[in-house]
This record gives structure tokens, sequence and C-alpha cells, in this order.
């Protein structure tokens, strides 16, 4: 069964129906339906999936432009499949949080609901295309969508910030374009497949050149320091939920295309650079984190956290072994979740107030208890407390670099006291203390808004303290993809028996 | 004599001791997302699960017993957590069984006694809530089989001490004395982070088994980094120096927390890490002076600061930092002085939890205050209170036959014979404790009534009272149980080991003699100004020393002055490179591309300069660290 092209496929005509809908509410009803849909079809798929079978599962292949050899090649791999559940799980969870977030301005209601299905489909085909050519055209595709969700429904910045984001990621774009083409060129293959153009790049001066290509826009797109500061005017213009598919979504397709591409197809240029990667990933990791502390808007402050978790899972990454790879690829998923909860409790609060100012609270988990308290664990599941699945993530990256790069993975570590100072002094400033005058009246969160942060909250409690199925799936994929580097995970310095492990 | 193996285990209550985790991880769960419906049984059923832990963990111990000391550690396998990395498993041994015994049994009686403490307080369901999560992940500490599973439970008791701390959270002292005991804790977390990366690294696995077995094979083996990076995670969570000053501020919490975390258990979690990971440390004399010395440093810092305050909370509060550093300065002697470790700290367990329990009391019936000089001849109106607090104010200045008396003295013995500089230390700290604790008991019980004009002090009711007399049993007569005999040491041994040579309990060796008498001159000192003399309602200014101790020997002001001034700054400086330098770039990019006049100007007066500053040292960056990390 043509399980991915299914997917898309409803996502689609499901954008198309909610523009054909003529009433608001049911419009809505009709996307979260859609998206509900999209969900049980794609566990549906996952379920399928062997995790020690083929490489790429569900694969479809049909010619596009015979003449340039480009395909429409889909197919996944573990790595692939996580998140593309991991997106389409966000959707419906997203749909739900923003049911009125489109409403304040003059635009249309039901296209934003539609532009949400739209990018539903090209987040899945961005991780499931298996042709270079076909990944490039749904990286560039997928930055419409989110340009409008921005450009038109956004804060009062929005233009400005959803021309910053486009202008850079335009700029990457451009730069991937013309190492794309050169990639083909220079293997002279006749093919955009994935699979038949690992390999075929011998020279390391030419790799290191197309890696460069590929990774710059990889590291806007991430976003790695010190190619982030779109990010920060986006996440905080955009509506909490388009916010949540930026940050959540999108953004990691620049993670996942450098543990794709950049590693298998230039796996010497992949070494040569490991370094400076690493360098910026730890640089990422601490300024971020330090930039964040210093934030008075909360959606800037969770923006800059994400940077300095980005700089967490290029650091696992290029580390390159296989438990910082694993953590890297379930980092990407769990800071998903982690960082969902984030914007859309904030967003919720925002609401509330009708500020973004960390300032302007004080004391709201006296009036609205649940809220605080989502929020907070919302809150730690960022700091990585163990018991929440965030944590799983950033213990395999850490401890996966460290097997390595001693003194990178070192430094790194201070961002578990980074991360307490800017929640624990956010929760503090926005929650404690005496009750703020103008927020003595705020509601405690609605029953719909309950439904959109319990299933957040529960997957990752639960993958907290049972990441296996997720791992089990992730490992074989990371592995496969170190060995074709090739990349081997260091000898510990005294053998003790297997089962005392 | 070197642990013994681990057994693997199924069946019976150790193959069932999950459940000492889960029953109060349940009440935990069950009053937070249970709401307001369950406001009317929180407590009781929050005193349930605690109970219930209790008596699955004496029956796990009873069944322990069953087995020869040889086969007294008992594995029992639950999953794979991450594969590849540890399983989720339970050591159930000796020392673990002895955790479990004090944090459940001491664990039920704060909770029954939180029942009257906090029986007007709108939250109380929440409170149960926090201190069911807190059992659990105390639990979750001490019977995990490996460093992964310890480091859950560390940041769980972490978590669940934050939320206790600032459990009364609208009063902005309480937020931020939370949030200060989360974030030096985490200082010290970074460090057991690494240390728990390098063992990984090191052995390719995190159980206690493992990692015994590879230190006994040898090899290149960096233990004493391994030492003292664990070390730094115990001086966060135990409040030694120099993570110590997050203690005194944790008195903000209501006092059966205290009692509970911030006195009996938790606290004490760095010395089990000590403790536990003894083929380590045994491995490196660096790593065990270090230990030592941190404990000596503290034990008298601790004792120093508990002299000069007035606040009742906050002397306790330096009283147990002192204590935590006898039991430190035990568990970096080695196998000698483990077992008198967790000896001292079990009697400590029990009679430092019944006087901060009695504070409880005294403040329940003053009307919340906590300023000794406002307390004055307590003794006869709270009968009870004054009994209970003044058995655990003997136990604990180590009166003859008294719990302290046999726990403390093991621990000075064992360090004179260790080294006599350390001993003669431990025997000073021992004279101050006898001083501090006498000026405690004196101000708040003896002497004339100081009390506000309406101050209508009560001896507290029996749900509050009964859990101190149990206490002040337990303070009577544990250390005698303990230690003579050497029956906790011989019970112990299996666990962590034992010198070949037991020790024999002397009654009037030299140094417990020199002890008794430093003691006594501490204790009459303090009659003599506290007791005998007026106490004056406000505190005189006291000589530079006194300053010195009040303002806990400066620890706030430096961290101040090398830690958070610096680190404002820093962050000041990174916004602001942020919004010119980096994004000054990208701005001036974006303008260009855009061709907007009024955008091209602002590049010709000035973002030009920051745009080439940030080239500049995003370059330098670049290029340096390549070199650091190439080279590596």
């Amino acid at each position: 069964m043509p399980w991915l092209s299914i997917l898309m496929g409803v996502s689609v005509l499901g954008a198309l129906g909610v523009t054909l809908v003529r009433n608001d509410k049911l419009a809505k009803q009709f996307t979260l339906g859609v998206s509900l849909i999209v969900l049980a079809l794609a566990i549906a798929m996952a379920v399928q999936f062997s995790p020690n079978g083929d490489k790429f599962q569900f694969t479809e292949k049909y010619d596009w432009i015979p003449a340039l050899g480009v395909h429409y090649a889909v197919g996944v791999d573990g790595i692939a499949l996580v998140l593309i559940l991991l997106s389409v799980v966000l959707v419906p969870i997203v749909v739900l949080a923003s049911w009125h977030d489109a409403e304040a301005g003059k635009r249309s209601v039901r296209t934003y609901f539609s532009l949400m299905l739209v990018l539903e489909a090209m987040m899945i085909g961005v991780f499931a295309a298996t042709d270079v050519f076909l990944f490039y055209v749904f990286f560039e595709a997928m930055l419409i969508p989110m340009y409008f969700m921005i450009g038109s429904y956004g804060g009062a910045q929005r233009s400005y910030a959803a021309v910053k984001f486009l202008l850079y990621s335009l700029f990457g774009g451009l730069l991937m374009l013309v190492a794309v083409i050169a990639l083909y060129t220079i293997a002279g293959k006749g093919t955009f497949m994935f699979p038949d153009l690992v390999g075929t790049i011998q020279d390391v001066n030419t790799q290191k050149w197309l890696f460069l290509g590929f990774f710059i826009a990889f590291a806007i797109k991430a976003p790695l320091w010190p190619f982030h500061t779109w990010l920060p005017d986006a996440a905080a213009q955009a509506p909490a939920g388009a916010a949540v598919l930026l940050v959540g979504v999108l953004d990691k397709v620049g993670t996942y295309g450098m543990l794709r591409f950049c590693l298998e197809l230039f796996p010497d240029a992949s070494k040569f650079f490991t370094p400076m990667v690493i360098t910026l990933s730890v640089i990422g990791i601490v300024y971020g984190a330090i930039v964040a502390i210093g934030q008075t808007d909360m959606k800037r402050l969770i923006a800059y956290t994400s940077v300095s978790h980005f700089g967490f899972i290029a650091l696992g990454v290029f580390a390159m072994t296989t438990n910082a790879g694993a953590g890297a690829t379930l980092y990407m998923v769990n800071h998903g979740f982690s960082t969902g909860a984030l914007f859309l409790i904030a967003g919720f609060l925002i609401q509330r107030r009708g500020s973004q100012f960390i300032a302007d609270y004080g004391g709201v988990q006296k009036v609205a208890p649940v809220l605080a308290g989502t929020f907070l664990v919302a809150g730690l599941s960022s700091l990585s407390l163990p018991g929440l699945s965030t944590f799983v993530s950033e213990f395999m990256v850490l401890v996966g670099t460290y097997e390595k790069y001693l003194v990178p993975a070192a430094i790194a570590t201070t961002g578990v006291i980074l991360a307490a100072i800017y929640i624990l002094w956010m929760y503090q400033r926005t929650m404690n203390g005496p009750t703020a005058e103008s927020v003595k009246h705020l509601p405690d969160l609605n029953a719909r808004e309950k439904w959109v942060v319990a299933p957040l909250i529960a997957l990752l409690l639960v993958f907290g303290f049972y990441p296996k199925p997720l791992l089990d799936v992730i490992h074989p994929a990371v592995k496969n993809t170190l060995s074709s580097v090739p990349a081997t995970d260091p000898a510990p310095a005294v053998q003790v028996a297997k089962e005392a492990q | 004599m070197e642990p013994a193996e681990i057994i693997q285990h199924s069946g019976g209550v150790i193959g069932a001791s999950w459940l000492m985790i889960a029953l109060p991880l349940l009440g935990a769960a069950v009053l937070l997302l249970g709401g307001r419906k369950t406001d009317k049984f929180g407590h009781l059923l929050g005193v349930a699960m605690a109970v219930a832990s209790f008596v699955v963990a004496a029956l796990a111990f009873i069944q322990l017993l069953g087995f020869a000391p040889g086969e007294r550690r008992r594995g029992v396998e639950l999953y794979d957590l991450i594969p590849g990395i540890a399983k989720v498993g339970l050591l159930v041994d000796p020392l673990s069984i002895s955790f479990c015994l004090l944090i459940t049994f001491v664990g039920s009686l704060i909770h029954i006694y939180s029942i009257g403490y906090m029986a007007h307080d709108p939250a109380r369901r929440r409170f149960f809530a926090y201190l069911n999560l807190f059992v659990a992940a105390m639990l979750v500490l001490v019977l995990a089989d490996n460093y992964l599973g310890l480091y859950v439970g560390w940041e769980g008791v972490g978590l669940a001490s934050y939320l206790l701390i600032g459990f009364w959270q609208h009063k902005p002292t309480a937020a931020t004395a939370a949030k200060k005991a989360f974030i030096v804790n985490r200082v010290g977390d970074f460090g057991l982070s690494i240390g728990i990366f390098t063992i990984f690294a090191t052995f390719h696995s995190l159980s206690y088994q493992g990692v015994a077995e590879g230190m006994a094979k040898g090899g290149s083996i960096p233990a004493t980094a391994i030492g003292l990076l664990l070390l730094l995670g115990a001086c966060g969570k135990s409040a030694q120096l120099p993570l110590q000053s997050w203690l005194l501020d944790a008195m903000e919490g209501p006092t059966p927390v205290s009692a509970l975390i911030h006195a009996a258990t938790m606290v004490t979690a760095g010395v089990y890490l000590v403790v536990r990971s003894g083929p380590i440390f045994q491995a490196t004399d660096t790593a065990q002076l270090v230990v030592t010395i941190v404990g000596v440093a503290t034990l008298l810092a601790g004792a120093i600061i508990g002299t000069a305050k007035d606040d009742i909370k906050k002397a306790l509060a330096g009283s147990t930092m002192s204590q935590i550093g006898y039991m430190m300065l035990a568990a970096g002697i080695g196998p000698a002085g483990y077992a008198f470790a967790i000896a001292h700290l079990i009697t400590h367990g029990f009679f430092k939890a019944d006087m901060f329990l009695g504070a409880g009391s005294v403040m329940h019936g003053m009307n919340d205050e906590v300023n000794m000089r406002k307390y004055g001849g307590l003794r006869k109106v709270m009968p009870i209170t004054f009994v209970t607090f003044f058995i655990g104010y003997l136990a604990i200045i180590g009166f003859p036959l008294l719990s302290g008396y046999f726990t403390k003295d093991g621990i000075i013995e064992t360090a004179m014979e260790h080294n006599a500089i350390l001993g003669w230390l431990a025997v000073l700290g021992a004279g101050i404790t006898g001083f501090y604790m006498s000026r405690l008991v004196f101000m708040t019980f003896f002497g004339k009534k100081r009390w506000e004009a309406d101050a209508h002090p009560h001896e507290s009711p029996a749900v509050m009272t009964w859990p101190l007399i149990i206490l002040s049993i337990g303070a009577i007569v544990l250390g005698a149980f303990l230690i003579l005999g050497n029956r906790f040491m011989l019970f112990l041994s299996p666990a962590v080991g034992r010198p070949e040579e037991l020790p024999s309990f002397h009654p009037f060796s030299t140094t417990g003699l020199a002890t008794l008498a430093l003691v006594a001159v501490g204790v009459v000192f303090a009659w003599y100004r506290y007791g005998s003399a007026e106490v004056p309602g406000v505190a005189p200014r006291g000589s530079f020393l006194t300053a010195f101790a009040r303002r806990d020997l400066y620890g706030d002001a430096l961290n101040e002055a090398l830690l958070m001034r610096p680190g404002q700054w820093l962050t000041r400086l990174a916004v602001y490179f942020d919004n010119r330098g980096v994004d000054g770039l990208v701005n001036s990019l974006a303008a260009l591309i855009g061709g907007s006049s009024g955008r091209l100007r602002r590049i010709q007066t000035g973002y030009v300069r920051s745009y080439a500053l940030s080239i500049f040292v995003g370059a330098a960056v670049l290029v340096g660290a390549w070199f650091v990390v190439g080279n590596l």
C-alpha cells in the first residue's frame, strides 16, 4: 500500500476541502477530523514498520522528469518514521490549540487551517523524500505556507519577521540548490535518487564544497549558531500554533538533513568539518541558554531555548556515535513535544492577558493552578528533568558525545545548569509571588485547552519512563547511517561482562 | 572484607519491592490529577501510601534477613530503560534496605504529623501529593541498581524539594529559595552527570555490579576524576561546602518538609552516593582525602553558622550541615567508616527529624514565630514537645548512652585513627555542637518568657505529638542498638565491605573523654550566656566573628560576587551582542537585498562596525576552537 502518498494525499485533499466549507466552525472541525485521520493512518503505517528490515520501507518510485532523472520517490527509515510521527501528532494538537487564533485579524479563518494541512503534507513529504531533488522541492515549498501563517496571522511585527524568515531560508535554499545540481552533475549517474548517489563523490575537496552547500542551508533551517537570529523574531511573531510547527517540526528538517544527507553523501567532508560543527553546536548550547536567560519576552525566551536545544541535536549528529546519533534523533522528537507544550501553554497565557512580556505577569499560580502546573511540567521537560522524555535524549547525546569528545561534552553539560536558570526564573516571575492586579481574574485552562496539553504531557511522561519503542526504531537506522560513513563507537577502557551492563 | 556478589532475585516481597516506589507515586498521581475532588481525603491517602510503602520495606527487610549474610544482595530486574546504556533494576541489599526503612518509617511519621501541622492550609492535598512524590523519588534513588537510576531519583527528589520549599509560592522569599535550591543542586548535578559519563565511557556500564567488576579488573581508570565529580554532586545534594548555601534558605518550606527532606533523608543522599561508590573511592586516595576534608570543613562551618542564628529552623539547618559533615568525613575514610557514617545518618534522621518537628510544634503554638529571642520558658506550656526535643538535644550533643553518643563517637574515633588532625577538628566540632544546641534549647524552653503580646502558646494535638514521642524513642535507643557488638557494621558489610579487624567500643577512651569534656564546656558556656543570663530581645551587634557566622560565613556574598554578578553581566552582554552583532549583520544583508534607503543609511552609521565585529569575533572563535577540538 502506498502509505506515504496516502498520508500526503489525505492532507492535501483535506486542505482543499477546508476552503470549500462555508462555515468557519465547520472548517475547524473538518481540519481537526482530517488531521486525526492522518494520525490514525500514520499509526497504522508505523506498526507495520519492521525496524530490522530494509533500510527504506513503504517505498514508492515514479518518474517525474525522466530527462533529468528526477523522481517522485518516497520511503522511510526509522529516523524519518519517527519524525513523520512527530509531525502528524503535533498537527491535530496545534489545530485544537489554534481554535480562535485566526479570528482576531481580518484574514480568512479557513485559509489558516487550510495552510496547516498543506504544511502537514509537505512535512510528511520532506521527511519521506528519497530523491534529493524532491527533498529540495519540499524543503523550499514548506516556506510558503509558513510565510503566510506568520505574515498574515502573526503579531504586530509579523511582516518584518516573515520577510526575515523567508530571506534567510531562501538564501540557504539557494546554496543547497547549487549543491544539489553540482552533486547530480559530478556524480554523473543521471539520477537524483538518494540511495544511488551515496558513495558517488570520492574526491574530498569536492565533498567539502558540496557539504558546505547542504550544511549551511541546514544550519540556517535548524538553526545553528550563528545562523539563528531569524528564529526569535519568527517565533515571537508567529501565532503560537504556527510557532510550534515551525520550531517543533520545520526546523528539524535542518538537523534531519545533516544526519541523512551530509553524513551519508559526504562522509569525508563531514569528518573534516566535525570540529567546526561541534564548536558551533557547543557555542549554540551555551550562548542560546545565556541569551534566553536575559529575555523579557516569553516567546523569544522559548525560541532561544530552542537555539540551545538545536545545539544539542547537531552535537549528537556530528559526534557520530550510536548513542549520540540515536539520542539526537530522539531529541528531535522530544523537543517537538516539549517546546510544543511550552509554546502552546505560553500562548494560552498570552491570549488571556494580551502581553508577551514576563514582567506583566506574577502570581498566576494562585488564580490558574492547572495552567501554572502544566507550564511547569513543560518547563521541566525543557530543562530535561529525568522522568520526562527530554532527559533520555539529552543524556544519550551527552554520554555519546563524551565517549569521543570529552571537553565539548563537558562544556555542553553546563547547559543543564543554565536551563534550570532560564526555566525556573521565568516560572517564578510569571507564576509565583503575589498575584499581580492585572492577572487577578485570569481564567484557568478550559476543557479544549486541557485536551491540547494532556496528550503532550502524557507523551513526555510515557517516553520518559519507557523510550524503548522509539529507540528500537531509531537505533537500527542510526547504526545503518553511521556504518555507511563509516564511524565506529570507541571501545571502553575496561571491558566488563555483558550481564553487568 | 570485600562486598558480596549480587544475586538475581525474583519472587517474594523483594521481587515486588518496586511496590515501595509505586505506591507513593500512585498517591501523588491521584492527588495531583484528581484535583479538588480529592481534597477531603487527600491527606489520608497520602499517609496510607507512605505507611503501605513502609510495610513493604519492612517485609522485604524480613525476607532479606532470611538469607545468609553473603547472599543478602538481591538484584531485581525490571525493564530496559535506555537500550545499550542502562536497564531499570533494583538492588535490595543491607545498604539500600537501611535507607528504605529510614525513609518510609520517618516519612510515615512526618506524613502523620503533617495532618495536624497543615490542617488549616487550603492546599493541604497538594502538600501530601508532593510528600508522596518525594518518598517515591527518594526510594528510586536508593533502590536503583545503577547510576542512571540513581540520577533519576536524585533529580526527582530535587524536584520534590523545589516544589516543597516553594510550597507557599506566593511568598517571594519562598519562591526564590526554591529556585536557588534547584539551581545550586544543578551545579552539583553537572558534576554528577559528567562523573556518570566518565563511568560509562570507561566501562560501558552504569550498573554498580559492572563498576565493581571493572574496578576489580583494573586498567586505565580515571578513578580520581570520577570520585571528585561524584563528590561535586554529593556536595550539592548534601549541602556540603562549597555548595551549602541553599540549605539555609530552604527553611522557607513548611517545617515537616525541613524535617523529612532537609534533615532526615534527601540531604543525606550525598553520603549514600559516596558509600555506594565505595569501589571507586577506595581506588583513589586523593578523592577520599578530599571527601574527608569537605566533611570536616562543613562540620565546622555548619556548627559555626548554628551558633549565630536566632531563627530556630536556620540554627537547626546549620546543625544538619554540620552533622552531614560528620557522615561525609566517615564516608571518606573507607570501609572502616562506612558503617558509622550510615549509622549516624540513621540516628541523625531520628533525632533531627524529632527536633525539626519539635520546632514546628513550637511554631504551631507561637503563631509561626521562628525567632528564638521571642521564645523563652516554653517548657512549661509545651511539656511533650519539650521533653521529646530535649531527648533529641541530648542525642545530638552526644550525651552518654543516647544515640548520638554511639554513632558520632564512632566517627570521631575512626577519624582520629585515620588522621589525627581530622580527628581533633571533629572533636572541636562536637564541642561547638554542645554550645549551639544548648543555646537553642535554653533560648527556646528555658529562661523568661519573651513572647509577643498576641502569642498564646499551647501544646500541639496528639497527631503531632505522637510522632515526636516515637522519634524520640528512636533517638534514645537506636545508637546503642546499632553500634554495640558492631551489629550494624556486620549487617552492612555484605553491601559495602568492612575492615578486617572489627572496631571495639571503649567507653573511656581518650578521644571519647576529650569529646565529652569539650561538649560539657560548650553546654556550660551556653548556660552562662543564654540560660542564666537575660536574652536580649534584639540581637546584639556582636564581634566581626558573630557577623561572619550570621551571614553564613559570607557564602551568599561570595556566590553573588563570583557567580551571580558576572553571570548577569554576561547575560546582558550576550543579549546586547545578539541584538546588535549577529542580528545586525543579518539586518544589513536584508537591507542590501531589500534596497531600502532608510535601512542603508543605518548601515552607514554604525551597523557596519558591529557587522565587522561579529565577523571578526566569530572567525576568531571558530579558528581557536577548531584547534582545540581538532587536537583532542
